[in-house]
């Protein structure tokens, strides 16, 4: 499947007084035309870092992309100047992000705000625009979208006001949408709703999601490929069963084995000791080795390459150098593994 | 497992909000269980549905509309004198969702976690006064050097720590931990819920554990009670509630919770619950009842014998 979004190396320092904190250091992935790429990491990983550099968003003042590429439609956008990124934000790529209460213009009624984007970057008549609105608003499931049309965010609920965010950026049929927590603020039966939306929404106007969650129920339910970031990189990237049915970094195993299955109850939950890295002075091997029950010598010295583990699958441990000890990953992960392989052979 | 000691009885509890105004809020309508010694109990629902109320009025955070709440047979919302009022509060203590609004910007963690010892007299001298709060740092996995800094120099994880030491400070025998790990990351969230287990067992705690992450809840408690509207829809063990779950509403939340599991989220069936499912006759009375021994149900005489129809034997 072709490419519609390359990063290659790409490298995003913040200043501030403390020092440079190197928020990304060398991110590489690439997004599928029609995919769902889930990026999934802890706090402070990196994730909504990434995203915000795709469409330009990082404050201008103290953030600074010191290296790499985004390219998308055969430009380079970490390059383009201001100007040149308002034609493509909002109109090939746009976003939702976590909290529909303050992603909204309380003062603005909804109806104009899903107008805005159209009328902006469609050159579209008010007329037009307002069609073009309703249609939205029928689209993602709101009723009585005349009447909705002229209220304000405050008259909605919290997964209506969802909805609507989620209609203003698909306004311009983006070509990538990048979102940002979406269902983190709802209820668990509102991010259900929300959820099958998106992926009903995808295949009607054929778009790319990059969906960034903690959530790995989240993830298993909506994702087609997984990038696992820790630290500013991304640690593992494979396909949803690779990561969730064989994964290879021991990050993974942690986060994986940290959420207890529905039949686990009397064992105690793994949980990884201690807390992310500081990446103001970020380590020199590889950063989650300090917290790794895994961890050999060369892990506190060199950070590992990805190693290939299929032509989907990558990790970058040491684990998988072929000079590597074997090494048992946590009970809950080999069950995961086991009962996988199972239903393989079995078919 | 029967005849087990009960600490807590909640009898018809029910707590208003703006009463006699047209925007009267019926955040816990009717609401009755009990909290046995030693157990955990999950109060799930959506946002809204009042477990969070239920929580703050079992702690006398909210008066009461009306109904029981009694703790160890006595009323927590009768008229009690100070003193009364002060040997209660000890025994009852409760953790917060968010620990950095819950914990004093301005205060040193050694004053946070002694400010109980100090009320209730714990300590005679200073030194034992600093004593406990290092054993208490200790207990939930900080260090001595913590007792002199301030919250913000803290992690979410390591915050949420701090909350848990200080209600312990007054070795109270009841927690109310209200969405205690909502806010913290999926691998702070195993830590935390490690140390509620551990202390749980070292210290013969009982719990009511409010959450909407029903995966963890499962994890945790020995029962949970399922909140709807400020009613309690379903009360059974954890076991029960996922294996033969009977209210519609029960079965609705349970089908929309994502497991991290790409196999059975493909298969996935989502369940809509509609209030005119029941279809409830006027004069029908509603209540909860118990549809085997230990799993009951908020239903009318008919539904029970439908449910009761369909439970394997």
């Amino acid at each position: 499947m072709e490419n519609i979004l390359e990063v290659k190396d790409l490298n995003i320092s913040f200043h501030t007084f403390g020092g440079e904190v190197k928020a990304i250091r060398g991110v590489d992935f690439e997004l599928k035309k029609g995919e769902t790429l889930a990026i999934v990491g802890e706090s402070g990983s990196g994730k909504s870092v990434t995203t915000k550099s795709i469409m330009r968003l990082l404050p201008p003042g103290n953030s600074e992309i010191k290296n790499g590429q985004i390219l998308f439609g055969g430009k380079d956008l970490a390059k383009l100047s201001d100007r040149q990124m308002q034609k493509i934000r909002g109109k090939d790529i746009s976003m939702i992000f976590q909290d529909p209460m303050t992603s909204l213009n309380p003062t603005i009624k909804v109806g104009k705000q899903i107008m805005e984007p159209i009328i902006k970057h469609q050159d579209a008549s008010r007329a037009t625009a307002k069609k073009r609105a309703l249609d939205l608003l029928h689209l993602v499931g709101i009723p009585q979208p005349e009447q909705r049309f002229e209220q304000y965010p405050h008259q909605f609920s919290g997964g209506m006001r969802q909805r609507v965010v989620i209609a203003i950026a698909l306004a311009c049929n983006p070509k990538i949408l990048i979102a940002d927590e979406p269902t983190t603020a709802l209820d668990v039966t509102i991010q259900a709703q929300i959820l099958e939306l998106m992926k009903e929404l995808q295949k009607k106007i054929d778009t790319s999601i990059i969906f960034i969650t903690h959530d790995l129920g989240v993830v298993a339910n909506v994702a087609d490929r997984v990038a696992v970031m820790y630290g500013g990189k991304i640690v593992e990237v494979g396909t949803v069963d690779e990561i969730f049915y064989n994964p290879k970094h021991p990050y993974t195993w942690g986060l994986i084995s940290s959420m207890p299955s529905l039949d686990s109850r009397d064992e105690e939950l793994y949980a990884i000791p201690g807390t992310p890295p500081d990446l103001l002075n970020p380590p020199k091997g590889d950063a989650f080795a300090p917290r790794n029950a895994y961890a050999m010598q060369i892990d506190l010295e060199e950070q590992p390459p990805m190693f290939k583990v299929s032509d989907t699958h990558y990790a970058a441990t040491w684990l998988l150098h072929p000079d590597a000890p074997k090494v048992e990953p946590p009970e809950a992960v080999k069950r995961r593994m086991k009962q996988f392989f199972s239903e393989q052979e079995g078919k | 497992m029967a005849q087990r000691e009960k600490l807590l009885e909640i009898k018809n509890l029910k707590q208003y909000f703006n009463v006699g105004k047209p925007s009267m809020v019926k955040a816990v309508d009717d609401v009755s269980f009990d909290i046995y010694k030693g157990e955990t109990l999950g109060l799930v629902g959506e946002s809204g549905c009042g477990k969070s109320t239920t929580g703050r009025t079992i702690i006398r955070l909210y008066d009461a509309t009306d109904g029981e709440v009694n703790f160890n047979g006595v009323n927590v919302h009768g008229k009690k004198s100070k003193s009364e009022l002060k040997a209660f509060n000890r025994k009852m203590q409760m953790i917060f969702q968010d620990p950095s609004a819950s914990l004093n910007q301005r205060m040193k963690v050694s004053d946070i976690i002694a400010e109980g010892i100090d009320i209730h007299g714990l300590a005679k001298t200073r030194q034992e006064r600093m004593e406990m709060v290092y054993n208490l740092l200790e207990t939930v996995g900080l260090n001595r050097e913590h007792a002199n800094r301030y919250p913000h120099e803290f992690s979410g994880g390591q915050r949420q720590r701090i909350g848990i030491a200080r209600a312990l400070a007054v070795q109270p025998e009841f927690i109310i931990a209200d969405e205690p790990i909502s806010a913290l990351d999926v691998s702070i969230q195993a830590q935390v819920v490690n140390l509620l287990k551990k202390l749980q067992k070292e210290k013969e705690l009982t719990y009511l554990f409010i959450a909407h992450d029903l995966s963890m809840v499962k994890y945790i408690s020995d029962r949970i009670g399922v909140m709807y509207f400020g009613k309690l829809v379903e009360l059974t063990t954890s076991d029960e509630l996922y294996a033969n779950p009977l209210h519609p509403y029960t079965q609705s939340l349970l089908s929309a919770i994502p497991l991290p599991d790409p196999e059975s989220e493909r298969t996935r069936k989502r369940k809509v619950y509609n209030l005119n499912i029941h279809n409830y006759a006027e004069g029908e009375e509603v209540k909860m009842r118990e549809v085997k021994p230990g799993h009951f149900v908020y239903c009318s005489e008919k539904e029970l014998k439908q449910y009761q129809a369909v439970l394997p034997k």
